[in-house]
């Protein structure tokens, strides 16, 4: 185990960032002109990425699997994106949104980082708003903020409930601009399959084309990972159909550590599953539980009764109801972090109080509000979502209680970075949620549009070029070198063995058996004796994996089957590691929790003392364990405290 | 600019707002037929509008506009048609208007109608067709009497208004927003005038023939 | 429930296509539309033959990448919906359910029920944007906006790109698409400065591509899954005009100076 060095700047915190910009190596323009960059993926963080460096005069490819790159999974993000710009006057600064993003972060992120995070987020707005950003306004004409997720001040900029969606819009637009003027060349409906490492630094990647089935070798000076989270890994999440872990897996296997893997967020307002087709779960946003109250029953009877359609919820009397978060954390009541809120779901309902079709739903009830405020502001305040439930459920918010239950949402972990964003690998960055950087073991509510776009507009361009400065006197890359020749080879061999394993099953059938053992064992809720039985069953399902898959079709021509098996065969391997990793932290913190180690009422109990460090994990072969490395944590500017609510 | 999509638009609208104002002066002529006074009072507008030097050259103009806005027409409805190479198994069931889907066809209507009304008046008097016996080719009062006793060319004349109407209907509103004038505030009434000016206008045409057919 | 399908299948852009009929049964009322075809495609596979190809993503109904053209109308049956959030519930138990791609010359078939819809990303590349670049922009509330111009803006601003006005329209056009991206900009200070380069140079590219033109039928507001108005479309042809009228020749003014 080697101890990771992040290559933090020295000097004090609020002036490490200022320092390491006017300190960085810069590449003059004549020379970006011969210098060439790969982006993997066209979310928040790619697009910004891409636009930027095509703006500064870099040649840039970028790839995205989907059709168009204004598809990419951050345009789903509903609330919002903090900044601190403090223009409602209430006491916020770049200080407190660091602090609260480490606090928030149950003490799991690097406070360097976390600093430049909250540092430059005032630049994303503005620079949002200069795109033509619709952010919801005032009167006046100036912008509106909104608290969310608990926080004390109101940063939060938002676009209706389509956040995400319109920053998206605005980075797809510069980017399309910096396309227009041939800066960047766009590869649509490309899988990323390998990344190319020459000499120790990477230089090129390996993609499918989607459509024809061709493997394509395209090479560069460096290469960026935008990839993502992996919520996939669990069947069901809130992510998109197509959100993959494969090119930072692939980083990983030729070198990059991957840290943090065990950290997943729970969001608690999701609409519950209703059934074995199901293949996919919906957001709500957290805000409702701004006005709605939480409750299951507390009668075992009424609980029946209900399951047996014999009573409404609206017919269970008051005093037979048990609002658990009120009734657990008086303070904060309702509106407890996310990974708290969806713990306490959890725990109801294995207790056995789980109300719906299924038993694995919870109340989420909107009559007091309703009656206290009028329909009208409910209407005004929610009714797309409630429209969205209805649409979704048939049933309306108005008269009954919405049910809903945690589901994966969002990932922390990810390929370990340096504070220039550079993996393991010199040379090969990665940005947005597919790093592990900002958000330690648990995110804050509209932080991950932030991040994204922070890395790609303010953070990479900078990071990148005090690496390509070492690089402008090396020529261009030639895809017939070897290394190029044996990645192309080992992709087509590896999708040649997915394809004639003569197995009987689809790819989805073995995408859900890893879900169901994902979520089980590593998911809410962990413990020593099923995370040891979810790596034996995971070993079971690679082994059967490799024998029984079956993909029809041929492989040079459009097939999505073969898309999701190369996908399947990749989280089945990370479920592993995350399951290590889960393993190894013996604590709770954040989206982890390890039943062993919790108060007695419950709580998440930390460990400072012993697990104060991100752990990297380093690739030693295919059914070889993997080796953790680590990075310590040093807080200099926060002291460490214990979350509570209560 | 004449070759971009929206121009060719713009100047079918432009053209089909002044063929608009063109139907009001024309119906406002044929309803002196109604006056019982032998035809005097139509058969001097008639006059008038045949000699007077300003129509004479407004004609041309007017001419210019039916030609304009049948080419532009014919031209966006082909352009249009190669849109879609292939079509659907299952036709269109969005929830539209039906009248504004068939403006080709109800203007295809009313140019065969147009033809024919030429045939009938217009050609007659210009000498290009020789007038029915008995009438001179400049008596259009005379000849609209004979020609509307026939209780088949009265229903063809009223059929060809109706279909009129359908295209009016929604024209009117349709120009409005091509040429950019859709409005929030407004728009609701443009298209009530838009709808009342089609049943004013196909009901004052059709008063004619009516009225020949039944009193004389 | 029950359903008969009848799918349109066409193995890639060349091969010559045709609606194949398959019985999927068992379907709960509460599955999407994307589930059913699902259930449909682990049939398929199963029994050894290729599964239906179709664009789906998010099933959230923000990325726009569904595009099922299903009886007679994109996105199926209901009202400001994309098809991934279409549910079986909508239909009668045992009916024939007919899924056809978008069809316009500017959308070629790729497979099955997928079409290319780059033609959408080269309209926004001629101009459906603001040139600034990242730095160097001002403090974000140096300008204020009206609420009504920006929540108008805003409405104009959730076009998802998922070309179900292409698909509705008898004439194949992408005026709502593009309408709504002008709009968008046109309303905002920040976007008035080029506003009237953007509108020619993107109108410019949808003629090219070979989208037909409007005829104002509405059918695409009707079957948009976002509620766009066609307010937008007038709009675009507002700015179009005034572009075209009133804005000088850049090669005049060059010459001038």
């Amino acid at each position: 185990m080697t101890r990771l060095n992040a290559r933090i700047p020295d000097g004090p915190l609020a002036e490490k960032w200022k320092a390491y910009k006017a300190g960085c190596k810069l590449v003059n323009p004549n020379n970006k002109r011969k210098l060439d960059i790969i982006v993997v993926g066209t979310g928040l963080a790619g697009a910004s990425a891409a636009a930027t460096l095509g703006e500064l005069g870099y040649n840039v490819k970028v790839f995205c699997y989907q059709d168009t790159p204004r598809r990419a999974h951050s345009i789903a993000a509903q609330g919002g994106i903090n900044a601190a710009k403090n223009y409602q006057n209430d006491g916020d600064s770049v200080y407190r949104l660091f602090y609260d993003t480490i606090k928030g972060g149950d003490y799991r992120a690097r406070e360097a980082n976390v600093y430049r995070l909250a540092d430059v987020s005032t630049s994303i707005i503005d620079l949002c708003v200069a795109q033509g950003v619709p952010f919801a306004r005032e009167y006046g004409g100036l912008l509106t903020n909104r608290s969310f997720g608990g926080a004390q001040v109101s940063r939060t900029f938002y676009a209706r409930g389509q956040t995400g969606q319109q920053l998206l819009l605005g980075a797809y637009g510069a980017l399309s601009r910096q396309i227009a003027s041939g800066k960047v060349e766009l590869f649509n409906r490309r899988d990323v399959l390998d990344i190319v490492v020459v000499d120790g630094k990477a230089r090129g990647i390996i993609a499918r084309n989607l459509v024809t089935g061709e493997i394509e070798r395209h090479s560069a000076h460096t290469v960026v990972l935008a990839n993502g989270g992996y919520g996939n890994v669990f069947y069901l999440s809130t992510n998109a159909m197509g959100s993959n872990v494969t090119p930072a897996w692939s980083a990983y296997r030729k070198g990059a550590l991957f840290a943090n893997p065990c950290f997943t967020q729970i969001h608690p307002t999701c609409i519950p599953v209703h059934g074995d087709y199901q293949s996919k779960l919906t957001l709500m946003s957290e805000s409702l539980r701004n006005d709605g109250r939480i409750w299951v029953p507390a009668k075992m009877k009424d609980v029946e009764r209900l399951r047996n359609k014999e009573i409404k919820a609206s017919d269970i009397p008051e005093q037979d109801r048990d609002y658990y978060l009120e009734r657990r954390y008086p303070a904060f009541g309702n509106l407890v972090p996310r990974d708290v809120a969806s713990r306490a779901a959890k725990e109801r309902c294995d207790a056995g109080f789980g109300v719906g079709s299924t038993g694995v739903a919870v109340f989420l009830d909107f009559a007091d509000a309703i009656k206290r405020k009028g329909h009208d502001t409910i209407d005004a305040l929610y009714g797309n979502l409630f429209q969205m439930y209805e649409q979704i459920v048939a049933e309306s918010p108005y008269e009954m209680p919405m049910m809903i239950y945690p589901a994966v949402h969002y990932t922390m972990g990810g390929l370990w970075v340096d504070y220039d964003l550079m993996t393991t690998i010199p040379g090969l960055f990665a940005i947005g949620e597919c790093n592990f950087s900002d958000h330690g073991a648990n995110r804050l509510g509209a932080s991950a549009l932030m991040q994204g776009l922070a890395d790609g507009y303010f953070v990479l361009p900078y990071t990148i070029g005090n690496y390509l400065a070492n690089e402008i006197h090396t020529p261009r890359i030639d895809t017939a070198l070897s290394e190029f020749k044996a990645a192309s080879d080992d992709v087509a061999d590896r999708l040649n063995k997915l394809k004639n394993s003569g197995g009987k099953e689809p790819v989805d059938h073995f995408h859900r058996r890893l879900g169901k053992i994902m979520w089980e064992h590593c998911g809410m809720a962990r413990n020593d004796a099923g995370l040891t039985e979810a790596l034996y069953l995971l070993t079971e399902l690679r082994h059967d994996y490799a024998k029984g898959v079956k993909i029809p079709g041929a492989m040079d021509e459009y097939n999505p089957e073969i898309e999701k098996a190369c996908r399947v065969a990749d989280f089945i391997d990370l479920g592993e590691l995350m399951v290590r990793d889960a393993l190894q932290r013996r604590e709770s913190c954040g989206g982890h929790f390890r039943e062993e180690y919790q108060t007695n009422d419950g709580e998440a109990l930390r460990d400072d003392s012993q697990f104060a460090y991100v752990a990297a994990w380093e690739y030693k072969g295919r059914e070889i364990a993997a080796q953790m490395h680590r990075e310590d944590l040093q807080f200099k500017e926060i002291k460490l405290s214990q979350r509570s609510y209560k | 600019m004449l070759f971009s999509s929206i121009a060719r638009k713009t100047l079918m609208a432009l053209a089909g707002l002044f063929l608009v104002t063109f139907l009001c002066v024309h119906l406002g002529i044929n309803l002196m037929l109604l006056r019982d006074d032998g035809g005097e009072t139509f058969t001097s507008a008639a006059r008038f509008m045949g000699t007077n030097p300003f129509i004479r050259t407004t004609e041309i103009v007017l001419f210019s506009g039916f030609l304009v806005h049948i080419f532009f027409g014919l031209w966006v409805s082909v352009q249009n048609r190669a849109a879609r190479v292939k079509s659907y198994v299952i036709g269109n069931r969005s929830e539209t208007s039906l009248l504004s889907k068939y403006m080709f066809h109800t203007g295809i209507v009313v140019l065969i109608f147009l033809a024919l009304h030429f045939i009938d008046f217009y050609f007659i008097k210009i000498g290009l067709v020789a007038p029915p016996a008995g009438i001179e080719a400049h008596d259009f009062y005379h000849r609209t009497l004979l020609l509307f006793s026939s209780p088949i060319y009265s229903a063809f004349y009223i059929v060809s208004f109706l279909f009129l109407g359908f295209h009016l209907n929604h024209a009117f509103q349709s120009a409005f927003q091509t040429l950019g004038l859709n409005h929030t505030r407004y728009m609701g009434a443009v298209r009530f005038i838009g709808s009342a000016y089609s049943v004013f206008i196909t009901a004052g045409f059709s008063l004619v023939p009516l009225y020949i057919y039944f009193f004389k | 429930m029950n359903f008969k399908l009848k799918i349109w299948r066409q193995k890639n852009a060349k091969a010559k296509g045709g609606m194949v009929s398959y019985d999927v049964t068992g379907i709960s009322p509460d599955s999407s539309f994307f589930e059913m075809l699902d259930t449909l495609n682990q049939q398929l596979i199963t029994s050894g033959s290729d599964p239906v190809a179709f664009d789906h993503d998010c099933r959230e109904g923000i990325c726009g990448t569904c595009s099922l053209y299903i009886n007679g109308r994109p996105h199926g049956p209901v009202k400001g919906v994309t098809t991934c959030q279409l549910h079986m519930r909508s239909f009668r138990d045992g009916e024939t359910i007919h899924i056809e791609p978008w069809r316009a010359r500017a959308f070629p078939v790729i497979r099955d029920l997928i079409v290319d819809r780059s033609a959408f990303d080269r309209i926004i590349q001629a101009g459906g944007y603001i040139s600034v670049n990242s730095g160097g922009v001002p403090d974000a509330n140096t300008l204020p906006v009206p609420k009504h111009d920006a929540d108008s803006a805003f409405d104009a601003a959730t076009c998802i790109g998922c070309g179900a006005c292409v698909a509705s329209c008898s004439n194949a056009a992408a005026m709502l698409f593009i309408g709504a991206k002008v709009s968008h900009l046109a309303q905002l200070p920040q976007g008035r400065v080029e506003a009237s380069k953007r509108v020619q140079s993107m109108v410019a590219r949808m003629d090219e591509l070979g989208f037909g033109s409007c005829s104002n039928t509405y059918a695409c507001e009707a079957e948009c899954p976002k509620s766009i108005s066609v307010v937008n479309i007038s709009r675009m042809n507002r700015e179009f005009l005034h572009a075209k009228l009133f804005s000088e020749k850049e090669k005049i003014i060059r010459e001038s100076l």
